[in-house]
Order: C-alpha cells, then structure tokens, then sequence
C-alpha cells in the first residue's frame, strides 16, 4: 500500500497552517503505511541562499561542529539549524556542489535529504504520529507539501527507504505502488552515472526523473516518458519549487483522489485524508485520470 | 428514523446494527451521519431497509448487500456496492475503481461518474452510471447489464461473457472479445426499465449495445502456437 498527501495552498492566510494540516492529513493515512513517513515541506528561503537538508543516525555527534567544519571546507559562512535526527544547513547557493562533495569526507555517515532554496525533507521510520512528532511538522509553515506514509514492499524499512526522495533541487517525489523493473533500470542509471544509494525502487524511479532533466527533459517531459519506460504500479506525486504534479500510471489501480478550493489544491490517497480541509463540503472533488500528468504551480 | 453518527459511535456498531435487522424489522429508515470517507459502511445488510449516508464514503461502501436501498448522499471510494446479491444502492456522486465489481444481483446507480473496471466479472447486477466509465469496465462481465449514459474508456468488455453493455455515447476501445451489436426490441424493453428505474433522462434508442463475440470460449487450434 503506501499512503500520500499533499497541499498546494492557494491562499496566503493557511501558509502558517500548512504543517498543521499536512500533518493531520498524514496521520489519517497510517492505515496505508505505519512503517514509516516522510514530508516534503517548500517554506522560506533567501535571496542567494540554499538549503541543504542532512540526516544522521548520530545526530548529536555529526551535527555539534558541522557548521564550522563545511564552513571551513568550503569558505563560506554555514549555519546549522537542527531538527531531531535532521539538520538545515543555510549556505550561499554557488557552494551547494562544493558542500556535498565536502560532507562525504567531513560526515560519511551523513545523509543528504534534499538540496534547494525553499525544500525540506524529514522522513523517518516509525508510526506517521510519531515521526510528526519529532520534527514538529505541525508548527512548520509554508506554501506547499507532500507527505508519505510507507508500507515496504520493494525494500527494508530503513531512514533511506522512506519518502519523499530528492530529485534535484527542490524537487522530490513520492510513490504509491511498485516497480517491477527497477533492478535492470538501476544498472542502466548507475551506467549513466546516476547515484542511486538503497535497493529501493521509488529511488530508481526518483533517480530515473533526475536523469531524464539532467538528459534536458523538463519535469513534465520526464513524467511524460516515465509512463513508457517505468513498468509496475504507481501513482507519483512530484514536488517542485512552485507546486506540485501528479501521474498515475495507465492501469491506475493505486488509488488517488483530489480536492480544489478557491484556498488551495490537495491530494490524497483516499478521501478520508481530506475530510478535515476548510470548505471540502464544497469543494470539487475528482479521480486523476490514468496516464495524464497533472501540474498546480504558483 | 434511526440516526447514526458514524465518527462518533464507530463502525463495528453500525454495521452490525445494520446487520441484526429481520426481514420483518420496524426500524425500516435509518441515516448515517459524519461518515467521513469512512470504509466499509453498511456491508452484509440483509433486510428490507432504507439507508442513507449523508456524505462521501470510503473504500466497499454497501458491499454484498441483500434487499436493502442504500442511497449515499455523495461520492464513493473503490468498490461500491461490490459482490452485491440484491437490492438497490445509489450514489449520487462519483463512484471510484471496480463499482459493482463481481455483483449477482440487484441494481446500482451512480448519478456521476464511474471510473476504471466498472462492473469487472459482474455475475447478474444491473448498474447504470449515468455519466462516463473508466478503462477495462465489465472486463469477464458474466451477466446482467451494463447501462452508461456517457461515454467508456478504453477496452470496455474485455474477455466477455454473457453481460449485456449499453452506452449512449462514445466507447474509447472495446476489449478482446467485444463487439458491437444489434439492438432488437427485447434489448430497449430491458433498458427502458433499467433507464426508468434509474432516473435516467435519455431515450433507449440513443443507445448502442455490445456484447460478446464468443470467440474466446472455446479453444481455436490455430492458436495452439500461442501457448
């Protein structure tokens, strides 16, 4: 199974809300994934700035010089904001390159979650309540997010194994269903010189998204060609730095439903996680159709 | 009139409340409230009631139902009415995958629109959707009939057997197996009745039929290399 939620607020007044009501949106999806979750939260970010989202098993040894140490290692001035097993690091935008090289000397066990202006992703394992919890989603605001509850099927459940997964910068995307052809795609990726960390098969069709922009596609296009080349279930949620998108692939047996207000656009896997939003009562409520690419931007 | 609040009270109570009725039950009207997208909401009833869900339901709402209406008042997740034996159940908005799937009998109406596998190995349920059905609808279709007042997506009756499908506007694809055909005076009688019965506004000659080519049934030699 595998749940997923997300919100495209329209209106400024529910940005403070946005956490909160992502938040309860997730929790009512642990039905469809108690393993683990995961949120994709686009807030604020600075003019020249980037922020790079870390995650460590050893949080409080990793992260109590880390500042200093990339600060250091790439010359520039680093701030660390830390959330839990997570960190934000905040550094000029022209040194992200630089720090990620950086970091797999400094931090070899540190993770690097996502990298953009605006995103921060936390994803952990554990009950969708009490990985809120921990990162105090529901305090974060912003202008849209995506969140996940996991199920595994395709891999362990693990910290990488869970949702959402980077894409690029400020990208990320989240997966209900299963790929059937992840390990030869794989191979091809890690052929093309793709990074692909974990046996898990949302992060071959994340990495397969990456390559195909990288390659010069626009994220509609890569979407476009996923429905040829990605075989297996799947309904995909993508975020960007303006909005979100969503595809489902031609069988469309992994369920979607989607909700629009003149306040905002949500997603969820099922109904139940949208029962709550302002106005739903009146809201235009609809199934995305199979193999069409949906896109809500700012 | 028996009233439930579903997100208050829980639904093993309603459901076995729903269930305990007799044939012979003086609680024939009852209404559920705050259903919230809830699943499984009034399955396995088996008596002559009046049901109504004041909002939108969840996964296999009125599943294997028995005799009793069952009117939801919204939209409906995956499975409505699936396995249904008799009765009526309707739905006045959109209805999601596989509605009316494996249903022996009685009658399904969905007001909006159904999507993907709409009456999938239906076995003798009469549904009529009002609007427009999703991909693969009565693939294994077995029997009843299949009314769509819009149009169908691809591969409608796919691997048919003796299910009737009528569609009033376009058919994307038919399936393997699938075929238009003829529509003869005993076919408007059947889908003026089921039209009526559905408060459907559209006339029964505006209709096509389709059915099955029966050319899968038994095994072609030629084909032998297939396998």
């Amino acid at each position: 199974m595998c749940g997923i939620v997300g919100l495209f607020l329209k209106d400024k007044a529910l940005e403070p809300r946005l956490g909160e009501m992502l938040t309860e949106m997730l929790i009512t999806m642990t039905d469809r994934g108690p393993d683990s979750a995961g949120i994709a939260i686009y807030g604020s970010g600075e003019d020249g700035k980037a922020k790079l989202t870390v995650q460590s098993d050893a949080a409080e040894a990793d992260f109590a010089t880390l500042a200093d140490d990339l600060g250091a290692a790439i010359g520039a001035p680093v701030t660390l904001r830390r959330n839990d097993t997570h960190a934000v690091l905040v550094l000029d935008a022209d040194k992200v390159a630089a720090a990620r090289d950086a970091l797999t000397d400094l931090r070899p066990g540190l993770r690097v979650m996502s990298d953009g202006e605006v995103i921060e992703i936390y994803k952990e394992t554990g009950l969708p309540k009490d990985v809120a919890e921990r990162f105090h989603l529901a305090e974060m605001g912003g202008t849209h997010g995506i969140g996940h509850t996991r199920m595994a099927t395709e891999s362990a459940v693990t910290t990488e194994g869970a949702h959402p997964f980077s894409t690029g910068a400020d990208q990320c995307l989240v997966h209900n269903g299963s790929l059937s052809n992840h390990n030869s795609l794989r191979r091809k990726l890690k052929r093309e010189g793709v990074r692909i960390e974990s046996e898990n098969d949302t992060e071959v069709g994340a990495a397969y998204l990456t390559w195909k922009m990288r390659e010069g596609a626009t994220l509609g296009e890569a979407l476009e060609s996923s429905l040829e080349d990605l075989d297996g279930f799947f309904t995909f949620v993508v975020g960007t730095k303006d909005g979100f998108g969503v595809v489902r692939d031609p069988i469309a047996c992994k369920p979607a439903v989607m909700a629009e207000t003149d306040q905002y656009v949500a997603f969820g896997s099922e109904y139940r996680a949208l029962v709550n939003l302002p106005g739903i009562e009146d809201a235009r409520v609809w199934e995305p159709e199979p193999a069409t690419v949906y896109f809500w931007s700012h | 009139m028996q009233t439930y609040n579903l997100a208050q009270n829980g639904l093993r109570g309603l459901n076995s409340a729903l269930q305990a009725q007799s044939a012979d039950t003086n609680q024939t009207e009852w209404e559920i409230v705050d259903p919230k997208g809830s699943h499984a909401i009034a399955v396995g009833l088996d008596a002559p009631i009046e049901v109504t869900v004041k909002g939108s339901t969840g996964y296999y709402c009125a599943g294997m139902n028995k005799q009793a209406t069952i009117h939801v008042e919204g939209s409906v997740g995956p499975g409505v009415a699936e396995n249904m034996m008799s009765g009526t159940v309707i739905v006045d908005g959109d209805a999601s995958q596989y509605a009316g799937a494996t249903g022996h009998g009685g009658l399904l109406v969905i007001k909006g629109n159904a999507s993907s596998r709409c009456g999938i190995s239906m076995k003798g349920i009469d549904i009529v959707v009002h609007g427009n059905i999703g991909h693969m609808s009565a693939f294994m279709a077995q029997a009843g009939n299949l009314v769509v007042c819009g149009d169908a997506g691809d591969a409608l009756g796919d691997s048919l057997y003796e299910a009737r499908l009528f569609v009033r506007g376009s058919v994307k694809s038919l399936g393997a197996d699938c075929v238009e055909k003829e529509m003869r005076p005993e076919h408007i009688e059947i889908l003026k009745d089921l039209l009526d019965r559905a408060g459907a506004d559209a006339k029964p000659e505006e209709f096509k039929r389709y059915g099955s080519a029966r050319k899968l049934y038994n095994f072609d030699v030629d084909n032998a290399a297939d396998y």
